[in-house]
């Protein structure tokens, strides 16, 4: 506006580097989002597009495949697959819940019970990812063996007979059976639940708990009204970084499951690697994609946080 | 609809609907308007992109695998192969035979251990091999079913038997016929892999497992019982065990050995179906028996006396590592003298010593006397006649049979 204010008089090229150094600041924006554009569209989108293209073709290693929109494959995998879907979600939605009861208390203690030890506290959390995702997931056929500490000790207290009953276990071991699997899981993916609760319980002011307390409010009120409330975005996105991931996992169903074990995640790596069923195996990876977006999607709704972090 | 006749509207009511034309959210601005012919540009090249993918054939005509051969203006070539499978020295800083080969021949060799896994193997490489690049491998170690793969998919480069002496003349009868590679043209075997049955006697406590059925029947091992991931071998033990040939089966044949399994499944009976870790749960005691491959047991048996074995008096499964030269490879001729350096009398002998598989070389066990009469004794690297007798393989399968099968069994192992 100053530009068209200026007098007539004033000196003609003076006009268009204003208007040039406008442009360039308006796709500064542009140029920022640049590498992060190109990244995605290269490692997300293009290979997206490629599994998309290749749900729907048919054909053989050999023959080649084709693609003859065979829309047929979804349900047919769909059918097939169903049960290794339903245990996906069983095993990942109940090991967010074991980890939300594990990781809550843990994260509260940090935020504000810790004091000095607090820096340390969060070093030890993040500590098991200094190993490897496979070699973590080993030690625990080492902690759960048959005959173990852990084991005779579940198994003496009677707690074995409880998820035996409940179908977790079979008989006297724990190993190759669901409960080892969710297990897994649930320590492989702790952490992922731990630093978004202590991000957003930490930034609770503590004064609002003084607040509290000035209104007779009791510390389990307190907790129920305030505390929780506010860390709403943590359990939100805690919730989030656990079950993805974890809904996708095939790594401890493979190594801690058995045959009843399986996940649908290695129903998609046998069919890409062992059985050469690349559409299949696409047409699974998108319906996983769209069930956990759908899931996540209702699960956003009802928990109602505008903002994850 | 009445209320929208335009002459009823008072000129208030009027303003507000040409307003929310233009400023509210019906409004038609730039933006939706982008958003929408995006979405309809999208969902008309969506289609034609996603029409236009598509995955080539992977089959090669016949003959049209081998490359230019830069052999002797390269002395020099690149080895793939599995872990802990050539002889290194006490220190593990060197290879003994490699080193000897590079001395002799002026061959600089390119050793790396980047085979963990078949299938994985294969995933590897087959984009390259498919779009007819090079792999970057001279030479490849895969198990007779992939070699098999391999060369049906004209993905292997024929080997030329002029440069194959000692192959030719010593590879043991036991080896010398594979029905997916008539004459020995593309392939020669590294290994002999015998699937054997292994048990943990103090987790048996005492007894003997000696055949697939009692694997899958006797209640003593209910829960603790392993079988293998490799299809072959744990449909190839079974359907000896029904009295079936491994190498001439049927498919009614195939799906009774499933259905065989599955019962073994669904009763708890088999605990796992492994890779190669079952080692670990064997040596713990977690898996009371199993499926397991002669040279695992060997090793196993060295830390541990309480791991045994059995031959089932129904027979084995005998598998295969083959050596291969991936198609556009630049070093075939070199290769070919590797495979043929490995087929010396002294060199298979020193090969077989250290890595207790059973050695594909006639006529090697008075070599391997010389450096250890024990493992020259052991049926398991040098099978006797009779152990020679009881072993088969499984039959190669088409494209389509392996497809059918390799989904019936993984099924069966729940993935």
């Amino acid at each position: 506006m100053t530009v068209t204010e200026a007098p007539p008089t004033s000196p003609a090229p003076a006009r268009p580097p204003v208007h040039r150094t406008s442009v360039r600041r308006r796709l500064v924006p542009y140029w920022l989002l640049l590498p992060g554009v190109l990244w995605l569209v290269v490692f997300f989108v293009l290979p997206l597009v490629y599994q998309a293209s290749t749900s729907v073709q048919t054909g053989s290693l050999e023959q080649g495949f084709e693609v003859t929109w065979h829309f047929a494959t979804y349900w047919d995998a769909l059918t097939e697959y169903y049960p290794q879907f339903l245990r996906s979600l069983l095993y990942a939605g109940t090991a967010t819940a074991l980890c939300l009861l594990l990781g809550y208390p843990l994260a509260y203690l940090i935020a504000f019970k810790a004091g000095r030890w607090r820096n340390l506290l969060l070093v030890l959390v993040i500590a098991p990812f200094f190993t490897s995702f496979l070699i973590r997931t080993l030690a625990w056929k080492t902690i759960l063996a048959d005959g173990g500490p852990v084991v005779e000790v579940l198994n003496t207290v009677g707690v074995l007979d409880v998820t035996s009953w409940l179908g977790m276990t079979a008989g006297d071991r724990v190993l190759a059976t669901p409960l080892a699997v969710v297990t897994g899981l649930t320590y492989n993916f702790l952490p992922f639940m731990i630093l978004p609760l202590y991000t957003s319980l930490e930034r609770i002011d503590p004064r609002l708990h003084e607040a509290a307390g000035d209104l007779y409010a009791k510390p389990s009120t307190t907790f129920r009204k305030v505390t929780f409330p506010l860390s709403m975005p943590g359990v939100v996105s805690g919730t989030l970084l656990t079950f993805i991931p974890a809904s996708g996992d095939y790594v401890n169903a493979q190594l801690l499951g058995s045959t009843d074990t399986r996940m649908i995640g290695n129903v998609i790596q046998s069919q890409f690697l062992r059985v050469l069923d690349y559409p299949t195996a696409a047409a699974l990876s998108f319906i996983l994609m769209a069930v956990v977006l759908i899931t996540v999607t209702v699960y956003i709704r009802r928990a109602g946080t505008e903002d994850l972090v | 609809m009445e209320q929208y006749e335009t002459e009823r509207l008072s000129a208030a009511q009027l303003a507000a609907v040409r307003r929310s034309l233009t400023s509210g959210r019906g409004a038609l601005s730039r933006r939706s308007l982008l958003r929408a012919s995006g979405a309809g540009v999208f969902a008309a090249g969506g289609a034609g992109i996603l029409s236009g993918c598509g995955i080539p054939p992977a089959k090669r005509e016949a003959g049209t695998a081998d490359s230019d051969d830069h052999s002797d203006k390269e002395k020099q070539i690149t080895f793939s192969n599995w872990t802990e499978y050539m002889d290194t020295s006490e220190d593990g800083k060197s290879r003994p035979t490699l080193e000897a080969f590079t001395k002799r021949t002026g061959i600089a060799v390119k050793y790396t251990e980047d085979i963990n896994d078949n299938v994985e193997f294969f995933g590897k490489i087959q984009p390259q091999l498919a779009a007819g690049q090079d792999t970057g491998r001279d030479l490849i170690n895969v198990t007779d079913w992939l070699a098999a793969r391999i060369i049906r998919l004209g993905w292997a480069q024929k080997l030329d038997p002029s440069l194959l002496p000692h192959a030719y003349a010593n590879l043991s009868s036991q080896f010398r016929r594979v029905d997916w590679d008539p004459g020995r043209a593309y392939s020669y075997p590294w290994t002999g892999i015998p699937c054997v049955i292994a048990y943990n006697s103090r987790a048996t406590r005492g007894r003997k497992v000696d055949s697939v059925t009692q694997l899958l029947d006797d209640p003593s091992l209910k829960g603790r019982v392993g079988f293998l991931t490799e299809m072959r071998d744990t449909i190839g033990m079974t359907l000896l065990d029904l009295g079936k040939d491994p190498g001439r089966f049927t498919d009614a044949d195939y799906d009774a050995a499933i259905g065989r399994l599955q019962k073994g499944v669904d009763k708890n009976q088999i605990r796992r179906f492994t890779g190669n870790d079952y080692t670990s749960d064997l040596a713990k005691g977690d898996l009371a028996a199993c499926l397991a491959w002669a040279g695992d047991v060997i090793q196993l048996q060295a830390d541990n006396p309480e791991i045994k074995f059995a031959i089932p008096a129904a027979g084995y499964v005998t598998a295969t590592d083959n050596l291969l030269v991936p198609a556009e490879a630049r070093h075939r001729k070199n290769a070919t003298r590797l495979i043929d350096y490995y087929y010396e009398l002294p060199v298979a002998a020193q090969l077989a010593a250290y890595i207790n598989y059973v050695c594909p070389v006639a006529g090697v066990g008075a070599e391997l006397a010389k450096i250890d009469p024990e493992l020259a004794k052991n049926p398991l690297i040098i099978p006797d006649e009779a152990m020679a007798a009881k072993s088969h393989s499984f039959r190669s399968l088409s494209s389509e049979e392996e497809t059918a099968y390799e989904e019936k069994f993984a099924k069966l192992i729940g993935a």
